[in-house]
């Protein structure tokens, strides 16, 4: 054998890990890896179970009747007419509030000033707090108090657009930032105002951006149930809603109203009822990631 | 002009935390002309709603501090591992199929997993309970191993985020020194970004404390101080949605209680939420 690979031989096994060390490595990447298999595993399980112990009532029945009190009656009409209106309004309500300020925060505002970071930290803050807590702001400002509209869709609308707007400002804000400087740079350069530059050159660039976070924003404003206790959907409602002063009910509501019942058939028809909300939510998740691919510019 | 209208719209968001306060302290405060002080803090009693009423908030807390380390036991390990996983394991084409999978779960609404861990997990914890008597269908367990898994997003997304900003070059260098994969995971890359990683539990405790729906359909209803996972409890959550149905007339007793229990969730979700936010901005290593 030659020096040369003699050297090279002792290098290969100096550089080899000893045999416990790689068994050890093993273990920790297999730990990993069945660390990230258990949250997928829950994932599927989740889904599975809805579906399976659902069957039974994933008719057109589920969105044609009015709830009922005789479980082989009712349907979850009232709720799903009453979470398109709330999340509707909602929409209308948070897109120009959390676009404009974003628009205000991003492009805008003088980033030392401590009024304009006391906004940003509290934002950050609000989008953290549960909530629980806005249902709370609800029942004392909205429902009752100050407002004083009452347990109506309207009142929903303002607490689920007050509970989202830190989303919305938060994506818009990451929308706006990926609009490259040159673009603002240029628009100046040719003589626009700062305001023409955003509305005209940076907003619409931006926009895809925006759609994306404003509709899994909307996602969650949509499986939202616990403001909603507070401000009083009420969970018997055999109607859909008429207007703004209705009285209503949405679907993550009525939800909790069958599973919170002794009666195995209502558990069966909650369970449908999410298979339904939860295609509502894919849907939605959907034409998200479709709106960023169709119309994402590259710069 | 239009600058103002846009100023204002950002405004909305102080005026809602004023607003958030300014809703719970008034009915707070009187809520604390009506009970001292000592008794909701100390008090080991809840039943605001009975004839003979009670105000130790004490097991609200203690079911809240027990479902939420339960849910910590379940998201820590496996966010964190999930992490770990895809930031320095995972080849990029099986990460950018496994971490939106993951991220779906941050998507569930709550009463979905309210439903998945009465229906599902309960009936399983009952089954495979090894200390003596099966748990009730209604237990602490359940809710909170559920509320784990909603919040391993939470945990896994911030805390990939930040090993992923750790440089490439800390890496090579820990590499060409020898180490291991398992080594420059371990002590490299993880101490690296530990402030992140720690804000991420933070903030995962936060969202613990403040989940309504998983506890309130599937902890049970009764306030109960204890520590066995294993019993019905209340949270403070719960309680406050529990009394929400209700319908509380303005005014009374019952419709304070709401409140004096909602200030106190508020105050600890905001100061953890405001040490989430600081450990990031004081520990985070700065690289170029």
């Amino acid at each position: 054998m030659s020096a040369e690979a003699t050297v090279s031989a002792e290098v290969e096994r100096l550089g080899r890990a000893p045999r416990a060390k790689r068994a050890k490595e093993q273990a920790f990447r297999s730990v990993l890896l069945l660390c990230l298999a258990v949250a997928v595993f829950a994932l599927g399980a989740l889904l599975l179970s809805v579906v399976v112990d659902g069957w039974g009532r994933l008719d057109d029945g589920l969105w044609r009747r009015f709830p009922s009190p005789r479980p082989l009656l009712a349907g979850a009409r009232s709720a799903v007419f009453g979470t398109l209106w709330v999340v509707t309004l909602t929409g209308l309500l948070t897109v120009p509030i959390g676009v404009a300020a974003a628009v205000y925060l991003e492009e805008l505002a003088p980033r030392n000033r401590w009024y304009n970071r006391l906004i940003e930290v509290n934002i950050q803050n609000l989008a953290a707090v549960p909530s629980i807590v806005y249902g709370i702001l609800g029942l004392a400002f909205v429902v009752r108090g100050p407002l004083s509209l009452g347990r109506v869709v309207l009142a929903a609308a303002v607490i689920l657009a007050l509970l989202v707007l830190p989303t919305v400002i938060i994506a818009s804000r990451e929308a706006l930032r990926a609009v490259p400087p040159s673009i603002r740079d240029g628009a100046l350069a040719l003589g626009a105002t700062p305001l023409q530059t955003v509305g005209r050159q940076v907003l619409p660039a931006a926009t895809p951006g925006i759609a994306t976070g404003v509709i899994l924003a909307l996602s969650r404003a949509m499986g939202e149930a616990a403001p909603l206790l507070m401000v009083g959907a009420l969970t018997f409602v055999t109607f859909n809603p008429t207007g703004l002063d209705s009285a209503f009910t949405v679907l993550p509501v009525q939800i909790f109203n069958w599973v919170s019942r002794p009666q195995e058939e209502f558990h069966v028809l909650a369970a449908a009822a999410i298979v339904m909300l939860l295609v509502l939510l894919l849907t939605m998740n959907g034409l998200a990631i479709w709106v960023r691919n169709r119309f994402r510019s590259r710069w | 002009m239009i600058v103002w209208v846009l100023f204002l719209c950002a405004a909305l968001s102080v005026v809602t935390t004023v607003a958030i306060v300014l809703s719970l302290v008034p009915p707070t405060i009187e809520f604390f002309g009506e009970v001292s002080i000592g008794e909701f803090l100390t008090g080991t009693k809840w039943s605001p709603l009975f004839a003979n009423p009670r105000f130790g908030v004490l097991p609200l807390v203690a079911g809240t501090a027990v479902t939420t380390v339960c849910a910590l036991a379940v998201c820590v390990p496996i966010g964190l591992g999930s992490a770990v996983y895809l930031s320095e394991y995972a080849r990029p084409r099986t990460r950018r199929v496994l971490k939106p999978l993951l991220e779906l779960l941050a998507g569930i609404p709550t009463v979905v997993y309210g439903y998945f861990a009465l229906e599902v997990v309960s009936p399983i914890v009952q089954t495979i309970w090894p200390f003596g008597d099966p748990p009730g269908a209604f237990n602490a367990l359940s809710a909170g191993i559920v509320m784990g898994v909603m919040i391993v997003p939470t945990v896994g997304s911030l805390s990939e985020d930040a090993m992923t900003a750790v440089p490439a070059g800390l890496r090579e260098g820990a590499y060409a020194l020898g180490s291991t994969r398992r080594e420059v995971a371990t002590r490299v890359v993880v101490p690296a970004a530990l402030s992140g990683i720690a804000a991420s539990f933070v903030l995962a405790i936060s969202r613990a404390v403040g989940e309504t729906m998983i506890v309130l359909i599937a902890a049970g209803g009764q306030p109960n101080l204890a520590i066995n996972p294993g019993e019905a409890m209340q949270t403070m959550t719960a309680f406050i949605g529990a009394a929400g149905i209700g319908d509380q007339p303005t005014g009374s007793t019952g419709y304070k209680t709401i409140f004096a229990v909602g200030s106190l969730l508020f105050v600890a979700t905001f100061v953890m939420n405001l040490l989430s936010i600081r450990i990031v901005r004081r520990f985070r290593e700065v690289y170029e």
